[in-house]
């Protein structure tokens, strides 16, 4: 159909894929994107609030980086939200659509919440870790594998599968708080305040320290995983082709739960770093939508976890900036949530200039 | 002869720098059956495909009732009268056949579908179809979809039919019911143009026949006129020389012997009908066939990744008495065995290669699993690959680049390269040398030659007649997943294999 409007004459616009793209080129491209995407934030601060664009900019550093608890706090974001896009790359990079973080970090942390709940201080606060630690990560698991169980023996649709998990997930953890608040106000106070039972100590006197480590062992062990182990280079070649995986001989139904298990055991890890390092409490919200931000950060860094350090921190950054700027300006959030949005929409959009160059009609061959 | 309802004039196209069909006449009269033959590739489909909108020719002109015609969509086709009806058939499932037939009309005031039954049971009638107009698509056989097309061409007024390949998906008693529709069709004025590659088909229905080949139009016969070795020749044309150098096999002994296979495809369409041979170690066995007459599954069946219905797949291990079965067996069984199979998919960058992975990391899919190691060894793999690349003058930057940007000749070498490596005692090859330019596929021609030369079974299944007849010592005519002669290379006429490979009646077994 196509070759017949072309005949007669070359649309406007065409695109076309670029071949070889360098990396030094691809990243100047990414740039580029984000000083487009802080200029159109300027025009749109200086028309909603005639602020100046630099305060407000200025605002967002502050708010990251402007004292110690920001700083803290900053990191602390970071390594929850890099841990679970973490958890979540295997799997996509094996093309299982993996939409369930969300839910395997919520039951995750609610193993921790139980373990330190129904414990208490009844056993040395080490041991109670372990067994929140050893609960929480089954849990993941449990709720990862199932959909993988499905996908791989009558391939159910995972994407589907592993989102309306989230949704159980999110109803047991309303379930458990209405069960064990008898006050009816369905909001679960911090668990073991006075023993601080089942809390990760912190270390050289600082919060989240603990957290913070985990996560950056993670980021190297699934970086060295990925890319020079066996069982990483299955997960590659089933993502890109299931035939070849079949052809060479790989079981791919055995790589896609191994994979699933891996993947829900680091999102229970995250739901038990969340609940024993962070919160100390659960509730619905405690994997906060981080469960879909990471999803984005994966993609965008290609699932490669060097590069996830990076993505992730420019999530955060964007939140926890975009937060001070409500706070700074007397707005409320919405103005935070639209300049994110753009600076977002901008890198997301990069990836298609880098994939494709644009052609518009040339003059001289519109006369022929 | 009556009035000429289709004329085409010089009709050129061009995909890139590969010709489909270049400069073809052909034209076709009111109340006519003409069949297009060719081979493979030959562009029956792509031509027939500018008569129906879909593609737009580069240069000639297309004639219709003996006015100029500008085909540049499908409705410009409707508007034409023309319709065709494709291979794979286009309707929706969870519809019934009258709704799926008045589908994407511009009727006034909606769909009235009481009233387009009526019109298709009377349409039905008057051709002696076999259809229930209210009957779901999902719940019908294949036979019944392709009425539903046919149906669905004709509701719209369609005065030239084109048919491409109709009876490749039916059973004998569905075709006679298909050819006596297609006469009344005939008897009513409509003008029908049928694409195949079965000489008994044409010679049973047509009244001419249009040959191309490669491209190019041969030439137009009246049925009547003719008889099967004539147009087999015209089909794959006069011999040409290759000097493709061919020793004698050297103590034959036998490696691979297949007895009485049969397999089912997915859709549960039997692809392998009893196939029985054997390939002996030092020679060249050929598989010739139309393209889909089950050589994938052939293959894909002996290298474990083809479920098998019923036979036996039998190696004799080189040097001894042992005999291993590998039917059922999965690749990775097979390879433990200690059973050296090589195989080079027809599907290279889909299935023997991952088009995102550099050529150290393509080495290393038939390695990674050697050791104990938790990690990947990627020494002995890079090695490899400097070696293939230095052997075989793989045009690449670095043994770091992905494969997929790698032209066509030299993805070919990296995968039949890295299968050679693995010392095989069978080497199976599908269509090596689809694609490849005259040189990269002499190299091809060369390994494969090497490995007889080494001992080797190799199994070559190939396209281009010429090249078989040339390269193989045996020639194994499949067609319709059976097997229908298996020919001397060195004596073998390339009429006798053509005429072979266009039976569906295996051996003397009837249907």
């Amino acid at each position: 159909m196509s070759k017949g409007t072309k005949h007669n004459h070359e649309p406007l616009i065409h695109i076309t894929k670029r071949g070889n793209v360098s990396e030094g080129k691809a990243w100047g491209i990414r740039i580029l994107s984000i000083v487009f995407s802080l200029l159109v934030c300027s025009v749109v601060i200086i028309l909603l609030t005639h602020y100046n664009p630099i305060q407000v900019f200025k605002a967002m550093v502050t708010g990251n980086f402007g004292s110690l608890t920001k700083v803290r706090s900053l990191f602390q974001n970071l390594a929850m939200l890099l841990c679970i896009s973490l958890a979540v790359t295997p799997a996509f990079k094996m093309k299982f659509w993996n939409l369930g973080a969300e839910g395997q970090v919520l039951v995750g942390g609610l193993a921790s919440a139980a373990c330190m709940f129904y414990i208490k201080d009844a056993l040395p606060n080490a041991v109670l870790i372990l067994i929140m630690l050893v609960t929480s990560v089954l849990a993941g698991i449990i709720w990862g594998v199932v959909p993988a169980v499905f996908k791989a023996k009558w391939n159910a649709n995972e994407t589907l599968f592993t989102l309306m998990m989230n949704y159980v997930a999110i109803q047991l953890v309303s379930f458990c708080i209405m069960y064990w608040v008898p006050s009816g106000s369905a909001v679960m106070g911090v668990i073991n305040m006075k023993s601080q039972a089942g809390w990760l100590p912190n270390l050289f006197g600082q919060k989240y320290l603990i957290n913070i480590l985990i996560v950056a062992l993670l980021t190297v062990v699934m970086y060295v995983y990925l890319k020079y182990s066996k069982q990483g280079y299955e997960i590659t070649v089933v993502g890109e082709s299931e035939n070849t995986a079949r052809y060479i001989g790989i079981n791919v139904k055995k790589v896609i739960i191994r994979t699933m298990v891996l993947s829900g055991a680091m999102c229970g890890l995250a739901g038990f770093l969340l609940v024993s390092g962070t919160n100390h409490t659960i509730t619905k919200e405690t994997a906060g939508g981080m469960g879909f931000t990471a999803v984005m950060v994966s993609w965008l860094a290609k699932f490669n976890p060097a590069i996830m350090v990076l993505t992730s921190f420019l999530i955060v950054f964007l939140q926890k900036g975009a937060g001070e700027i409500a706070t700074y300006c007397r707005l409320n959030e919405s103005i935070a949530d639209i300049l994110t949005g753009i600076i977002i929409f901008f890198i997301i959009g990069s990836e298609f200039f880098i994939n494709y160059k644009i052609n518009f009609r040339s003059k001289h061959k519109e006369v022929k | 002869m009556s009035k000429v309802a289709l004329e085409l004039k010089g009709i050129t196209k061009r995909f890139g720098s590969v010709v489909a069909n270049n400069n073809v006449n052909l034209c076709a009269y009111k109340g006519e059956i003409l069949s297009l033959l060719g081979e493979n590739g030959s562009g029956k489909t792509t031509l027939m495909n500018m008569i129906s909108g879909i593609y737009y020719p580069d240069e000639g002109q297309i004639f219709i009732n003996g006015e100029e015609a500008v085909i540049s969509s499908p409705r410009d086709a409707f508007d034409y009268k023309i319709g065709m009806i494709h291979q794979h058939f286009k309707l929706v499932d969870v519809f019934t056949a009258a709704e799926n037939i008045v589908l994407g009309l511009n009727e006034k005031g909606g769909y009235n579908i009481k009233k387009a039954t009526q019109k298709v049971a009377e349409i039905a009638e008057k051709y002696g179809f076999d259809i229930d107009p209210n009957k779901k698509i999902h719940e019908m056989s294949v036979s019944e979809k392709q009425t539903v097309e046919i149906i669905k061409v004709l509701y719209r007024g369609a005065d030239i039919l084109i048919l491409d390949e109709p009876t490749a998906v039916l059973t004998p008693q569905e075709t006679t019911k298909l050819f006596s529709v297609l006469r009344n069709m005939k008897a009513d004025g409509k003008t029908i143009i049928i694409i195949t590659h079965k000489l008994h088909e044409v010679l049973a229905l047509s009244d001419r026949v249009s040959v191309l080949r490669k491209g190019e139009y041969v030439g137009t016969v009246i049925t009547a006129e003719t008889n099967e070795s004539e147009l087999t020749e015209m089909m794959v044309g006069k011999k040409i020389s290759l000097n493709i150098n061919r020793s004698e096999p050297k103590n034959p002994k036998d490696r691979l012997v297949v007895k009485h296979l049969n397999c089912v495809n997915r859709e549960g369409v039997k692809v392998l009908d009893d196939v029985s041979f054997t390939a002996r170690s030092g020679e060249i066995l050929g598989i010739a066939g139309i393209a889909g007459s089950g050589q994938r599954e052939l293959l894909e069946a002996i290298a474990g990744l083809q479920n098998v219905e019923q036979g036996e797949i039998l190696y004799n291990v080189p040097d001894s008495d042992t005999v291993e079965n590998l039917r059922d067996k999965t690749p990775l069984q097979i390879r433990s065995l200690g059973v050296r199979l090589s195989f080079v998919p027809e599907d290279r960058l889909g299935m023997g290669l991952v088009g995102n992975m550099d050529i150290v990391d393509n080495m290393l899919l038939r390695s990674y699993s050697k050791g104990k190691s938790f990690f990947l060894q990627r020494k002995e793999p890079k090695n490899l690959a400097d070696e293939i690349i230095d052997q075989l003058e793989v045009v690449t930057p670095s043994a770091n680049t992905p494969v997929r940007r790698l032209s066509g000749g030299n993805v070919q070498k990296v995968l039949v390269g890295r299968e050679i490596a693995a010392a095989p005692t069978v080497l199976m090859a599908a269509y090596p040398v689809r694609g490849l330019d005259i040189n990269s596929s002499y190299t091809i021609y060369n390994l494969l030659n090497q490995q007889k030369e080494h001992g080797v079974a190799v199994v070559f299944v190939g396209e281009d007649l010429d090249v078989l007849i040339e390269l193989c010592d045996r020639i194994l005519v499949i067609g319709s997943g059976k097997i229908t002669g298996i020919v001397d290379g060195r004596t073998a006429k390339k009429e006798e294999i053509g005429y072979l490979m266009t039976q569906t009646n295996g051996g003397a077994e009837n249907e």
